[in-house]
């Protein structure tokens, strides 16, 4: 389509707007954390670090975030074991059935987190489960299968089984087969899925507050508790800055993973 | 299969028992696929959609909170339900919620199709490489630091007022605007994704056909592009609309006392404890969400997901 030099100035400047709205509230959280005034007005009063160093012994905070990173491992661990299980049956068996797997893999995400939330929670209280640790970790790992499930079935579709096959032929035992010709295919999409759940469960507070005990406290639920307590606002704003910072490294990873296929690498 | 035994490396003779159950296994193909399928199914089946049973089920329950003591009642009824039904104000809050969901979608649409076109049809290879990242980037940043991005924004001294200052203008303050404003901000990715992905698929030589046809950039964009994109907006508009009508923390963050349906389920359970009610107003977003998903399902969309 040839559009006009005005058109096209307009889509550009209606794209570099869009991209401004979307970076400009992240950029305030991060010059925030360096504002020396406890309200936070805008513009900010001057520069330090104090609230950063206070943000790093600040106990709750560096608890919370501990049993984030613990509950989300976790979380992952299963959801890879779950989801491959899921996509090898799949991709290389026919069977009645195979249709809705996709279907309810994808709908513990595809409802709303709330949901969810309620639904483990009633069932949890129904069987008279204690609410802790494990009970999120379940949560969580529910609707973390998907993404390892999408990822290793998109591989396993693209790789299909000549490699397989022909490993079986020059005699190797399914185990070796499996250990030696499968598994380093699938490298790729394992790392991919399990960095995607890892950050959905890290970021998660719908499921976690209907499935957490009231003693335990993930990063997010953390925020949450102390978001709208004035005392607490300079280590708020310091973890929501770090939080922002921290969002490149998956961004990064995802990258070099990507670039790492495309090289042609087995 | 007694003739040869594969071994593992270095092992002579007797096969290890890994190996020999490998090799039953592999003689066994309908136990392996049992074997697989055992876990996932046990989890998804039997935990997760047990769970939506029992809540199901729970939201014909009753707590009775007329006594001293609230009690649970057990007996099925739909009092819940028409409860939620008859009330103004539940009748209210889900208007508001649907009101929201609407204008989230149309704003985030209409920021979306100028970014994605240019993304899309007009930046050079390398600058969309770059644009589509610098997109997905905010998707990896928490979803309540961005909430609590836009309370900072909004706030009576924050960038906003200092912002409009100067020109005599003041921003919404914490209310149903500001909701609208950080759920269109949330939920933005998941609209410029799709639609970018749709324009991508359309081929620049339907495009070129138009104009040498006569077709002015506007009517090429209405009559050609326009079309074919729907899908993929509908797609979009599904994770916008699903996402708002379950959420109720940004609300709580910048609304302001502005309720959303979801803060009724969760105030139901968190200070009321009353997990019936709760249940019961939860099955009512899911039904909207079917309904959505069954009237767009003919235009394609759900493959465009």
């Amino acid at each position: 389509m040839t559009l006009s030099a005005r058109a096209r100035l307009l889509l550009r400047l209606a794209t570099f707007g869009g991209l401004a709205v979307i970076y400009v509230p992240l950029l305030v959280v991060l010059v925030n954390s360096f504002n020396p005034s406890k309200t936070f007005g805008w513009p900010p009063s001057g520069f330090t670090t104090q609230w950063w160093s206070r943000a790093a012994s600040n106990p709750g905070a560096r608890a919370a975030l501990l049993t984030s990173v613990e509950i989300a491992l976790a979380a992952t661990a299963l959801a890879l074991v779950l989801g491959s299980m899921a996509a090898f049956a799949v991709a290389r068996y026919r069977w009645f059935g195979r249709e809705t797997v996709s279907f309810l893999v994808v709908l513990p995400i595809a409802l709303p987190g709330i949901v969810t939330g309620i639904a483990l929670n009633s069932a949890f209280s129904a069987g008279g489960v204690a609410l802790g640790f494990l009970t999120v970790v379940v949560g969580h790992a529910t609707f973390c299968i998907v993404v390892v499930y999408n990822n290793v079935l998109a591989r396993l579709r693209r790789t299909g089984t000549t490699l397989e096959e022909a490993s079986a032929d020059l005699g190797a035992s399914t185990l070796q087969t499996f250990l030696h010709v499968t598994f380093p295919q699938l490298r790729g999409a394992l790392l991919a899925g399990g960095l995607l759940a890892f950050a959905l469960s890290f970021d998660e507070i719908v499921v976690t507050q209907f499935t957490i005990s009231a003693g335990l406290q993930t990063l997010p639920i953390w925020i949450f508790a102390n978001l709208f307590r004035p005392n607490q606002a300079p280590v708020v704003n310091v973890v929501a800055a770090a939080l922002v910072v921290a969002s490149v490294i998956p961004v990064y990873l995802a990258n070099r993973l990507s670039e790492g296929n495309g090289g042609g690498r087995l | 299969m007694t003739t040869s035994t594969p071994t593992a490396e270095g092992l002579p003779g007797r096969p290890s028992a890994a190996v020999r159950a490998s090799s039953f296994l592999h003689r066994h193909p309908r136990l392996r696929l049992a074997g697989l399928l055992s876990a996932p199914m046990l989890w998804l089946v039997v935990a997760y959609l047990g769970s939506l049973a029992v809540m199901f089920v729970t939201a014909f329950w009753r707590l009775d909170t007329g006594g001293f003591v609230a009690v649970l009642d057990r007996t099925p009824s739909l009092q819940n339900f028409t409860e939620l039904l008859t009330e103004d104000v539940y009748r209210r809050v889900a208007l508001r919620t649907l009101g929201i969901a609407a204008a989230v979608t149309v704003v985030d649409t209409l920021v979306a199709l100028p970014m994605a076109f240019y993304m899309a049809k007009v930046a050079s290879p390398r600058t969309r490489k770059v644009l589509v990242a610098l997109v997905l980037t905010p998707l990896w940043a928490s979803y309540l630091v961005k909430a609590y991005a836009w309370r900072t924004m909004l706030a009576e001294d924050g960038v906003v007022n200092w912002a409009l200052g100067p020109v005599g203008g003041r921003g919404p303050g914490f209310g149903l605007a500001a909701t609208a404003i950080t759920l269109g901000y949330l939920w933005l990715p998941y609209m410029i994704l799709p639609v970018f992905a749709g324009l991508e698929r359309i081929p620049d030589s339907l495009l070129e056909a138009s104009g040498d046809l006569g077709g002015t950039a506007g009517r090429t964009f209405r009559t050609v592009v326009l079309p074919l994109l729907f899908p993929s907006i509908v797609a979009g508009s599904i994770f916008t609309f699903s996402l708002t009508l379950g959420d109720y923390i940004a609300v709580k963050i910048v609304g302001g006392s502005t309720q959303m349906f979801a803060n009724v389920i969760y105030d139901n359970i968190g200070v009321a404890g009353n997990l019936p009610f709760a249940a019961a107003a939860a099955v009512f977003p899911v039904v909207a969400i079917l309904l959505y998903l069954a009237l767009v399902r003919r235009t394609g969309a759900l493959d465009n997901l």
